[in-house]
Order: structure tokens, then sequence, then C-alpha cells
């Protein structure tokens, strides 16, 4: 019997939140009032918990490092987010969510959670609209959809290609009005660096200050976190800047389950790296795959060509071309998921037909699509006969007023202009499913200690839909943690505020303090960057698209190397009591560099493939992913045990009672 | 290529602060702005200095984070862009750049070229919000139609990221561009409509309370304003504070 | 909060200087169209139409009123501008060491306060040439020449009594005496019969460089062509002060549309040169047909 007991509710899955609701315990208002709760991170897990926990009555104190709540990553997000409205009439429904997500996910997700998700998500969009976030709209005043990411329905609600942006803005507005009336303390640039447990329970934080440099000590009830995800151990991700993994490996270290880290989403359509100084990858709109056709030359001589620029790829005719989406899945051709539009694009350019100076790039071609777009309109306008020149003129106008702005930032970041030769792309890291394992309610293996958002593992299983995270997040935030947590906090009302004077707190502190002045005064010679750049390139071309047992078995001996040599020769300048970039991210590092170790190990000993993990050994006879559903339909969740590579491992089973296991296939 | 840069370095909130040059070599034109920063940065910790503190977060031109005043403009000589999207084939070789954080009362500087917006957020605090509860409780997202061009509207004002170079830009250091947005976005939702009398006086109280400079329609906003935001809004919230003060009880 | 709003917000001292501004832009449609009779009206006729207009302006209570409206807005326009000016200097207490404002925005609209301090200093100097002398000093009259009965009295309703219906005394003098050059009493000084005009045309084209001192002992200003230079500069500078001021105002009360924004703004372009031009050519013209 496994230690780890997800506490999914008993009956049919239509029921078991609406019952599970019911049936557990509340908190009077008069005693919340009574009770404090830390948030970590304002992205939209964080933002809407911080907001919907404070409207109940609860004393929250969030917590983000950025400057201000509403500059998480989340508002990077572009393409959309789903809901089960069935607005266009064309037949979703809550199972269909429920169903494409478990499916989508590779039958590695949780049933219970993802049909709860599925169920509140209508909740989201509905609450999203009263709180005045602009969703796109049809001339007749109601929403607009689209479709997305291979499902069959048109469910996404969007706002142009800054959907993220104006969801996140929702919730921070929702915050704004608790902040405004004190229910909700805000502590900007302020970093998590360590969870406080009292007799077993989460009872608070230490926290820097990032401008002050000063560690200060919170005490709660119960502790959030929402810090997002890890794909930064790459270096290289469309992840921000700062999107750091510290909160949830200091949690874990504290006694919370890492599920499957491995679980990563490589996204296919990002501007490629143009050098060693690349310090991010910008995504482009996976829409763009409607109408981009992707290629890379047939011949060898040409790609050789292509780099050097004694060719233009314009010159290459269609016979010259291998349009290798279309040539390997005739039937979603250059819509296939993700996951497997990466996968294809890294065996091309493995087969050393990169087409730029990194050998690192496809080509996402909108010519067919230009000239087709054009005929048409040229039609419309009644110019039957019109020329060349004049339809692909027309076309070009077509797709501007599509993507525009995609194409201009394409530009603006390239100084290619895409409409007239084709864009270059390469998948990157995008989003990380694994996360600290949670129960239903959303709590970690540390009583009082929350997990929500991209930061746990729940609901995407071994890949995520488009267009998902969105409502994942706000689902989370909104609607799931607000109930969950008062089952919890119930026990608490007569508990009376947490005193930060008391030894644990004081442990705590002393080895944050300690942990940052060993970096301070180690005085090494090589930056942070050096390091975190060594541990990237390890995780991108061992433990990235495609994963074999040698490669993470050497993965798992660079890193340790790196981390040992990070530890001995990392140069932080500064101090410890000033705003200090470099200290900041020395210490995300050397989190990253025990995540990471702890990745490598995850990807190792699960031998199937399955969603954004890919074992080489585990493929069919024409190179597609192959599952195990025998052996591996399980969460992978590890305990810490002072060292990454000797992490316990549990196993949640996962059952499906609902939903049939079948091979992804898109031929 | 090879450049001159002079930087203003100031250790904390109370240093002076003065410009300092700095010689970066090997600039490749590809490089974003952050990333020649990173490159400084990377020689200045090698030779055992303290870098250049910067804000910065996505680098996609989204978070508003990045926070530059560089050639005498913010966020750099481009249009329609922020500092982490602004390349270097911007500038030339040889080219001297001067780099400074956004300067004002309401965003004091807390070191180098990092600046406090925190402003923005009180701001907002003063009722850059629906009063919904996050219930889900509410009516269904159809039950009010919303024209389009309204909706559309609504967006592009929503579109603002906070970024304060509107701020910046203006020779007044006025919030105007960035407050009318939000008050905008609102006064043109029904959603919003409710409550517009009382966010628009309340955060125009606010925006002057931090110490912002008064709109003298120069329009040095909407030029520089990475996304575009329209200085119709600012008319617009000139009319909402109409309605609000004379026009009301 | 809304009676507070209405003079301390920034919002609502923006009303006020957009107010005071557009109204003293129609003051200027006003002014202008006087002096157009300046160089458009020739001759006596010329001469007599506009001391009529000045007297019509000093005298109509609805000008008066409309008069005292204009002081107030120069005065507030002035005063408030200036307050704005101080508090927005304040929003930045340290200034860019490289900045390129001219890369984002208009050179008049960044320097509408100094455009409006030179604006203020013409005023106090073109108000002490004209309008000081006018209500101040004794002004030749138009015209006292009782022989050839072409001097006309206004009586204060406003109809027009030819001198020469007068009586006079056995010593040919008239029964009434004249105050202060302008004013007719009887000559028990009971009762004001009425006032001669001032005569400014003559004290403008003096001013501006005629020699009229055969009629109105008005010797012609030795520094004229100073004057007129002033005159021109003090134009210019209107000029570019309204090149940005008058859509300014448009914006600043919200008047915003997309439809109109275009024809505002050119109309404003438009107004911006033609009236201070218009203004500028009278005393240009005067000069040159001294």
């Amino acid at each position: 019997m496994s230690v780890l007991d997800a506490k999914i509710p008993e009956g049919p899955i239509k029921e078991k939140w609406t019952n599970h609701k019911n049936n557990i315990n509340v908190v009077n208002p008069a005693n919340k009032r009574l009770i404090d709760v830390i948030v970590v991170g304002t992205g939209l897990a964080g933002g809407s918990a911080s907001a919907s926990l404070a409207e109940l009555g609860y004393n929250v104190k969030a917590f983000c490092f950025q400057d201000s709540p509403r500059r998480a990553h989340s508002i990077a997000a572009q393409g959309g987010i789903n809901a089960a409205k069935n607005y266009q009439n064309d037949g979703d429904s809550v199972y269909r969510l429920f169903y494409d997500t478990v499916k989508g996910g590779d039958y590695r997700a949780r049933e219970g959670n993802v049909y709860r998700l599925a169920e509140v998500s209508a909740n989201i969009i509905d609450q999203c609209v009263a709180q005045g976030v602009p969703f796109a709209r049809e001339y007749g005043g109601l929403l607009d959809n689209r479709s997305f990411g291979g499902v069959l329905v048109s469910r996404t609600f969007y706002a142009k290609g800054q959907t993220g942006q104006q969801l996140l803005l929702g919730a921070y507005s929702a915050m704004n009005r608790q902040i405004g009336k004190g229910k909700i303390q805000m502590y900007n640039r302020h970093e998590m660096l360590e969870l406080v447990v009292v007799d077993g329970k989460a009872r608070g934080i230490i926290a820097r200050n990032l401008v002050t440099g000063s560690i200060e000590r919170h005490s709660a009830h119960a502790v959030v976190i929402a810090s997002g995800g890890y794909g930064n151990v790459f270096y290289l991700s469309t992840n921000a800047m700062g999107s750091n993994v510290t909160a949830s490996w200091r949690i874990h270290k504290k006694g919370a389950y890492f599920a499957n880290p491995c679980y990563t989403q490589i996204h296919p359509t990002c501007i490629p790296r143009s050098g060693d100084y690349q310090s991010k990858l910008t995504l482009m709109s996976e829409s763009l795959r409607n109408d981009g056709r992707i290629w890379v030359p047939k011949n060898k001589a040409d790609v050789e060509a292509i780099r050097n620029g004694s060719k233009s790829p314009v010159e290459l005719s269609e016979e010259e071309r291998d349009y290798y989406l279309e040539r390997r899945y005739p039937a979603f051709g250059n819509l296939v998921p993700r996951d497997v539009a990466s996968r294809a694009a890294k065996e091309r350019c493995d087969a050393g037909y990169g087409v730029n100076e990194t050998g690192e790039a496809v080509f996402l071609d909108f010519s067919s699509a230009i000239m087709r777009y054009g005929k048409e309109k040229a039609n419309i306008l009644g110019e039957a006969d019109a020329s060349k020149e004049r339809i692909r003129e027309l076309g070009e106008g077509v797709i501007e007023s599509k993507y525009g702005n995609l194409f201009q930032m394409y530009e603006k970041i390239t100084d290619d202009n895409p409409y007239k030769t084709p864009m270059k792309i390469y998948p990157a890291v995008h989003y990380t499913m694994g996360g600290i394992w949670v129960d239903y309610n959303l709590m970690t293996t540390i009583p009082g200690c929350y997990a929500a958002g991209e930061a746990n593992f729940s609901d995407h299983g071994a890949n995520r839909l488009g267009a998902s995270a969105l409502m994942q997040g706000l689902a989370d935030g909104y609607f799931v943690l607000p109930y969950t947590i008062g089952d919890y906090l119930s026990d608490d009302i007569r508990t009376g505020p947490i005193s930060t004077d008391t030894p644990e707190f004081e442990e705590a502190e002393k080895s944050v303090k300690d942990r940052l002045e060993a970096f301070i005064n180690n005085k090494g010679t090589k930056s942070v960057d050096y390091f975190h750049k060594r541990l990237g390139r390890v995780m991108w071309d061992k433990v990235g698209m495609a994963r074999n047992e040698q490669g993470l078995k050497e993965a798992i001996e660079e890193i340790r190397q790196i981390r040992e040599e990070f530890h001995k020769d990392v140069f932080v300048p500064g101090e410890m009591n000033e705003l200090n970039p470099e200290l900041e991210k020395a210490a995300r590092v050397a989190d990253f560099l025990e995540l990471g170790e702890l990745f490598a190990l995850d990807a190792l000993h699960r031998t199937e493939s399955c969603g954004g993990h890919f074992r080489e050994e585990s493929q069919t006879e024409e190179g597609e992913a192959k599952r195990d559903d025998n052996t591996f339909a399980y969460v992978a969740a590890w305990e810490w045990t002072g060292d990454p590579g000797k992490s316990n491992l549990h196993k949640e089973e996962l059952t499906f009672n609902d939903i049939e296991l079948k091979q992804r296939s898109y031929k | 290529m090879k450049l001159t840069l002079k930087i203003w370095r100031q250790k904390d909130a109370n240093d002076k602060g003065r410009l300092e040059t700095y010689q970066l070599d090997n600039v490749s034109e590809h490089m974003s702005f952050l990333e020649m920063m990173d490159v400084l940065n990377e020689q200045l910790i090698a030779e055992g200095q303290v870098p250049v503190a910067f804000d910065h977060d996505c680098r996609e031109g989204i978070c508003g984070m990045c926070s530059m005043h560089i050639n005498g403009e913010p966020h750099g000589p481009d249009r329609g862009v922020t500092t982490c999207q602004l390349h270097m084939r911007k500038f030339k070789d040889g080219d001297t750049i001067y780099v400074e954080p956004f300067r004002a009362k309401g965003f004091p500087i807390i070191k180098d070229l990092v600046v406090d917006r925190s402003a923005f957020d009180r701001i907002q605090h003063a009722g850059g919000f629906v009063s919904v509860n996050t219930s889900g409780n509410t009516q269904d997202a159809n039950a009010i139609p919303i024209p389009k061009d309204d909706a559309d509207k609504a967006f592009d004002a929503a579109t603002c990221i906070g970024c304060g170079a509107c701020v910046a830009a203006c020779k007044n250091a006025s919030a105007m561009l960035f407050v009318s947005a939000k008050v905008s976005q609102f006064a043109l939702l029904p959603q919003g409509k409710v409550e517009a009398k009382r966010r628009v006086i309340n955060m125009v109280e606010q925006m002057d309370k931090e110490g912002f400079g008064n709109c003298s329609n120069t329009g040095a906003c909407e030029v520089e304003c990475p996304k575009g935001i329209s200085l119709e809004n600012i008319a617009r919230m000139n009319r909402e504070y109409l309605k609000a003060t004379i026009l009301s009880e | 909060m809304s009676n507070s709003a209405l003079l301390n917000s920034s919002i609502a001292k923006k009303w006020w200087m957009a107010l005071t501004g557009l109204f003293l832009c129609l003051f200027l449609v006003g002014h202008l169209l006087g002096n157009l009779q300046l160089i458009f009206i020739h001759g006596e006729e010329g001469k007599r139409a506009f001391n009529e207009y000045a007297y019509f302006m000093t005298h109509n209570p609805f000008i008066k009123v409309l008069s005292y409206v204009t002081y107030f807005s120069i005065l507030f326009h002035a005063i408030d501008g200036l307050v704005l000016t101080f508090k927005n200097k304040k929003a930045r207490p340290k200034n860019y060491a490289y900045n390129k404002p001219g890369t984002n925005s208009s050179l008049p609209s960044r320097y509408m306060a100094v455009l409006g301090t030179a604006i203020l200093v013409f005023i106090v100097l073109h108000m002490a040439s004209f309008w000081g002398k006018m209500h101040y000093t004794a002004m030749p009259l138009h015209t006292v020449n009782v022989e050839n009965t072409e001097f006309y009295l206004t009586q204060t309703e406003g109809s027009y009594i030819p001198v020469v219906d007068f009586e006079q005394n056995d010593l040919g003098e008239a029964k009434f005496w004249i105050k202060d050059g302008t004013e007719f009493y009887t000559t028990r000084g009971e009762i004001k019969l009425g006032e001669g005009y001032k005569d400014l045309h003559s004290l403008v084209f003096a001013y501006f460089g005629h020699d009229k001192m055969e009629e109105a002992n008005l010797p012609a200003n030795k520094n004229a062509l100073i004057a007129v230079i002033i005159y021109v500069v003090a134009m210019l500078v209107l000029a570019f002060h309204l090149w940005h001021g008058f859509a300014s105002g448009f914006q600043t009360l919200g008047v915003n549309h997309s439809r109109y924004n275009s024809f505002i703004k050119g109309f404003g372009k438009f107004f911006a040169i033609v009236v201070p031009l218009a203004f500028a050519i009278i005393p240009i013209m005067i000069f040159m047909n001294k």
C-alpha cells in the first residue's frame, strides 16, 4: 500500500466534486478573520487564490519576486483558455473536455482531478467576463471561440494573442480590490527561500526582501505554493528569466513529494537560438501551424548552401523540399500535437538537416497559404486573371490580418521578413507538467502546505493540451483551493496567531542565511550563469526531447559534477543586504542543480515513452512514442532523502474507470 | 561591433549616482539589448566588479518589467517594443549608448537602473477592478452582449503592460496614459460601468498623490508606449472624470 | 469630494487651462476682426470705424462683462499654467543626462510654458501701449473740429449729435466742457452729454510708425521698427502656442473621436497659422505704408 493517499472522493465521477464540497468542513466567517494564509507566487493560480481567500475572509499574505503581481509569467501565455461552454454548439461538454485532457495527457493524469477541472472550466469564463476581461467577441456581441491544439471542437476563449495577460490582469484586479481593503498584504520583490514546518504542519516561510536583502519570517496557518514551473532548469526556455523552482524545491526538501519531474513540454514553434549570448527563447503561437508548412531541404547540399547563405530557401523547388510532418503524419500533417511536432523537428536536425548556423532550425513556410488566400481573395474581388504578384500581395494582406503581430515580432527579433522568406523555428522548453505532488484537495504531503497551478503535477498528465494551463491555474485558485483549504483550516480556528519567535523559525532563518552567506563568501571564479548554461546544455542534450538510458546516466553524473563545481567555484559579487540579482540567481541555480538530477533520475526510471517524455528505447516501429500502461500507469512521487540521486520513489497508481486507455495516433 | 556604454550607476536610493563609462567589444547585432547587458555583466563579474542591476523578466515584451531609458528614449530607439525586444542591429559599430533609469518622482530609484514602480500598483488598488467576488456564481458570460467595437477598444486599452514608459517619456512624468488605459478598459465594458464614477475619482486622486505630473498632451507617451496605447484613452478619462465630478450628484 | 476635485485635481486644473485657453482663442478672433479694420477700411472712414469700434468695445455692457472674463481668463490661464508647470517640474526632480524628446513629441508641445510666458510678457507690453493709454491717459480725440461739423458726440444711449447743434455763448465758447479730453459735459458739469472717440486709430498708426502729427498731435514712434518686430515675433510665439494648444484643449476636455480628430487637429493648425499671421500683417502694412 502506497503512503500516498490522493483522497479522491467516492462516487460517480460526475458527482465527486459536488459531494466533496458538500461534505468537507468549512470555517465560519468570524473565524476566518483569525486565520492567516501565505500564498507564494501571484500568477494565475496564486493571484486568483489570494483574491478568493481574502474575499472569503482569511488574512492573506501574498509574495512575488517581481516588482508587481501583474508581472508573473502567466502574463506571457498567448493562445487562449479552454472551457466546456459549448457556445458553438459543436458537441462540446464537460465530459469531452475531460476526455480530451486525459487523452492529450497520454493517460497519465488523475481522472478525478481532470473531471473537476472540466467541470469548473465554464465558471472561469463567467467569472472573468464579470471581472471585465475583454475576451474576443463576434459582431453579435457574444464571445468568440477558436479551435486549438488538435481537438475536435472550438472551446478556446481568447483575447487576441494575449489571453494570459488579460486573465492575469483580471486576477490581479481581484487582488487589488482585496489589497485596497487590507485583506491581502502584498509583498513585492520578496522571494520565499524556506518553508517553516512546526509540529509537522506548514506554519510559515522565510523570505528575503530583495531590495534591502533582509531575511524575514512570516507565519501563517497554511502555505500555498503557486510559483509556477521549472522549465528554466534548461537555462533556455520560454519561461521568464526569473522563473524558478526554489519555492517548490524548498518544500520538497521539507517533505513534499515531487511528482513526475521528467514530464516537460517542448513547444515546437519557437524562434531558434542565434548565439551563445542567448538568454531566452521566444514562443511563436501554435496557431501559426494552421497556415504554415514545416519543411527542411531534401538534400544536404542545399542545407549547406542555405546555411552559408549562398542559396535562399525560396529558390528551392517543391521537389527539393521535405515537408516531413506531412510525409510522416498525412492525417494531421502540420497540426500534430506539440510533442510529436517537436520530436520530428529534432529528428531532422539531428540527421543534419537543420537550416541555420547552429543546425537547429526548420522552416515554417507561409508561401502556400499566401498564394491560396491570395487566390481566394482575388476571386472575391472579381480579379479572375490577377497576376502572380497581385495574388501574392492579396495573400500577404490576409496573412497579415491573421498573424500580423506575430510576424512583426518575428521580424523585430530576427530581422527576417517572414512574408518573403520562410520563418525559422525550433522547439523549446515551454511548460512542465510535473511538479509538487498534491492530493485531490491540492495539499502536498506536508499538512497545511498546498500547491496550485503549474507548480503542482495534477491535471495534465504527461502532456498538456494547448490553452489548458490557464484553465488549470484559475480553476485551482478561484474554485478549488478556496473550498478545500477550509477543510484543513477548520481545525485551526483555536490556534491563534502563529509566533515567529520559535526554534523552528530560528533554525529555518539560519539555514537561509548560511546558504546565502556561503555564496557571497565563496569568492570563486565563475559566474552563476556559467553554471546555469552548462546545466542547461546537459539537460537539453540528454534529458530533452528524446532520452535514452545511457544519456540519462551520463546526465546524472554530469549534473552532479556541475553541482559540485558550482558550490566550489561560483562567484557572487555584491553583498547580502542589498539588491543583488546575482545572489538571487545563485540560490535559484543551486536548486535547479538538485532538481536537474532528480529530473534525470525520473526520466531514467520511466522506461516507457508518454506525452512529453520520450524514451528512445520505447518507440513503435515507425518511431512513435510507445506507452507501457501495465508498468507505468502511476504517478512517480519522489521523496527527498538528502541527495537528489537517492530520492525515494512512491507510486500513486492511476486507475481509469471512465476512460479507456488507447495508444495515441495521429497518422 | 564595439560600443561605448554610459550607464547610470547608483548604489542605493540614497546614493547620488553617476554615469559610468564601459567599453564592450564583440557585440552581435542579433543580440537583444538585455543580452548585451548580460554580456557586459559577465565581463564585469569576470573583472570582479559589481554588475549593473536592471529589471527584466519575461524577455518577450509582455511582463513590463524592463525599464531602461536608452539614448534618450524609454525602451530605446525602436518603436512598439520593450527593451527586451530591442535588438542591437538598431545601433551602429562605435556608437555611444546612454543607459539611464526611468526618472520620475513617482518612480524612486532602488539601484542602478532599477526603479520602484509600486505607485502604479497603488493606483490600481484605488479602483482598478470590478467589485465582483470570485465565486464563479456570476451570470453567464454571454448574458450581456458587448458590441465588438467596444470589446476591441477595451482590449486595446487593457494591453497596457504597466512598464512606465509613458511616465518616463513624458516631460511632466505624467501617469495619465497608464491610468486612463485602466479607466478606459472598464468604462467601455458594461461590467465596469457600474462603478465608473467612483473608480475614476479614486484612481485620479491616488495618481495625484503619488506625485506624477499633469498631462500636457505632448503625445510622447503614445509614441513611446511599447503597446501603442492611444491618447484617446486619456480623453476618455477626462470625460469620465468630468461626468463623475461635475455631472454627478 | 467633487468640490475639491473641481479645483485641486490634476485633471480639473487641466480643464481650466483648456476652457480658458479655448475662450481666449475666441477672444483672438474678435480682436482680430476689430484689428483688420485698420487695414481694410481706408482713410477717414476707416478711422471712424475703428474708433467707433474701440468705443463700443469699452462701453458696451456685454462686452464689458466679456472683457472681464477675458482678463480673468488670461490671468487664470497664466497662473494655472504656472502652477502646473511647477508641479510638473517637481514630478521629475532629476532630469535625464541624455534625452531626445524630439523623437516623440513636437517642440511647441514641450515649450508651452515658455511660449505662454513670452505671450504674457507681450500682453503686458501690448496693453501698456494701447489699452493702458486708452484707459488711463488723456488721449487725443478723434477730430475735434467744430467749424466744419465733422465732430460728433455720442450720447450714452448711442445716438449722434453734431457738436454744432450746441449753443455757443457770446465769446463763441461752447456751452459744454470737456473732461479728460473725451467726456463732454454741460458747462455747469451736471450732465454728461457724451464722449468723444478716443483716437486709438491714430495711436496705433503712430505706434507703428505713421506720422499723424498734423491730425492728432501724435508723433510717429521712433522705435516703430522694433515695435513691429516685437509684435511679429510675439505672433510667431502665439502661433507655436496655438499650434499645440488649440487641439490640446479639445483633448483635455475629452473631445477625441476618430471621426473628428483630424478636423480638430487640422483646424487647430490652420487657426494657429492664420490668426497670428493676420494679426502680424497689420503692423507690417502700417509700417510699410507710412
